[in-house]
């Protein structure tokens, strides 16, 4: 796998707008962004109601997530599209979970909404609507999604990778500063992990730096590429992007997702944490 | 929307701000808001820290901590970089031009 088959520029997305067998994907953490304006033709996911089970803590099953990507007109063969705001964020939560169910061709839009709007490019604010399929999942993939007993068991063992802000990793904050931090689990982080924020692997506009940018940011730290790695976050959705980078672009095998992140692993009884940088 | 400055940002429902460190204001040029501008929260080291979308009225507002801030305006029409600091948790307004 390269880096072109599953990221993409904004010069390429809008060549491709009425490509068939493209389907551009808009998957947010403000659900109204794509109200106001989305790429023609695009179609939105809900990162909340569409790929969250709505009672317990966990995604949606593989039969929720057939007849979501059916209502929505994505088929099986379809390349999918994904870009977001928030640095898209969301997006590359939605691109792992498209593959955690086996999607075949997902990429990302680089950059995604913001990098879209910095080059003044055209919004259409048009109802989409596609012809409904039948969409066939697989069963989750597993292998890149770590849950907590694996990360407990990884400490001092596989690289854990906290992707949040220093401030969070150091306890100092609870959520990314754009979100209240009155928090009712404890802060700091899991011990022996590094901290390599996702900030320091995208360009200000929001595109991913050079894939040797990106290795030698992890080489600084230390990280060991002979070991498993499980990256974490908050809630999962910048983890996501560190996934990206490391299992898409820089293809190295073994790395997890962990989704339930800070918001689990800082709730948990009795688990270890340690505060500071 | 009259011209003068909102006196307080719009905040959610529930959030303490005897306990909450708000970092908020408008982005404007030439006197003018400026929408969908983004702006980051970078830390006293200059790391990045979080990133929002201004308002329709080119409001922006970021729950920080006390301490040292930076502000980063980019958009298609200009930026600007500004320094701000936190003496402790409330409100502390951060107004930016760009040019």
């Amino acid at each position: 796998m390269s880096r072109a088959d599953v990221l993409v520029s904004a010069d390429w997305a809008e060549e491709n707008l009425n490509t068939p067998g493209v389907v551009f994907v808009e998957v947010d953490e403000d659900t109204s962004a794509y109200d106001g304006g989305h790429i023609a033709g695009a179609v939105k996911l809900d990162w909340k109601t569409d790929l969250q089970d709505q009672v317990i803590r966990d995604f949606v099953s593989k039969e929720q997530f057939e007849q979501l990507l059916s209502a929505k007109g994505i088929g099986n063969d379809d390349t999918v599209v994904l870009y977001g705001g928030n640095n898209n964020w969301f997006a590359a939560y939605a691109y792992w979970y498209f593959k955690l169910y086996g999607h075949q061709d997902v990429k990302l839009l680089d950059g995604g909404r913001k990098k879209w709007e910095l080059d003044g490019r055209e919004l259409s604010k048009d109802t989409v609507t596609r012809p409904a399929t039948t969409y066939t999942a697989q069963e989750p993939d597993n292998s890149i999604r770590a849950f907590r007993d694996e990360v407990i068991a990884a400490i001092g063992a596989q690289n854990l990778v906290d992707v949040r802000s220093p401030d969070e990793f150091s306890g100092k904050l609870l959520a990314p500063a754009h979100l209240p931090q009155e928090q009712s689990q404890r802060a700091g982080h899991i011990p022996t992990a590094l901290n390599v924020p996702w900030a320091k692997l995208a360009n200000e506009d929001g595109t991913f730096k050079a894939d040797k940018d990106i290795t030698a940011i992890y080489d600084e730290v230390g990280l060991d590429q002979s070991k498993d790695t499980i990256a974490y976050c908050r809630i999962g959705e910048r983890s996501s992007h560190t996934w990206f980078a490391l299992h898409e672009l820089l293809g190295l095998p073994n790395v997890k997702n962990y989704d339930g992140s800070w918001t689990e692993y800082g709730s948990l009884v009795g688990v270890p944490i340690e505060k500071g940088a | 929307m009259c011209g003068a400055p909102a006196q307080s940002p719009t905040l959610p429902p529930h959030v303490d701000v005897t306990k909450e460190t708000v970092i908020w204001g408008a982005v404007t040029k030439d006197g003018s808001p400026v929408p969908a501008a983004y702006v980051r929260l970078l830390d006293g080291n200059g790391d990045f820290t979080a990133e929002v979308v201004t308002s329709a009225t080119g409001d922006f507002r970021f729950f920080a901590a006390p301490g040292e801030w930076t502000l980063s305006v980019m958009h298609k029409d200009g930026a600007v970089r500004q320094n701000v600091s936190a003496s402790g948790p409330g409100l502390v307004e951060a107004q930016l031009a760009i040019a």
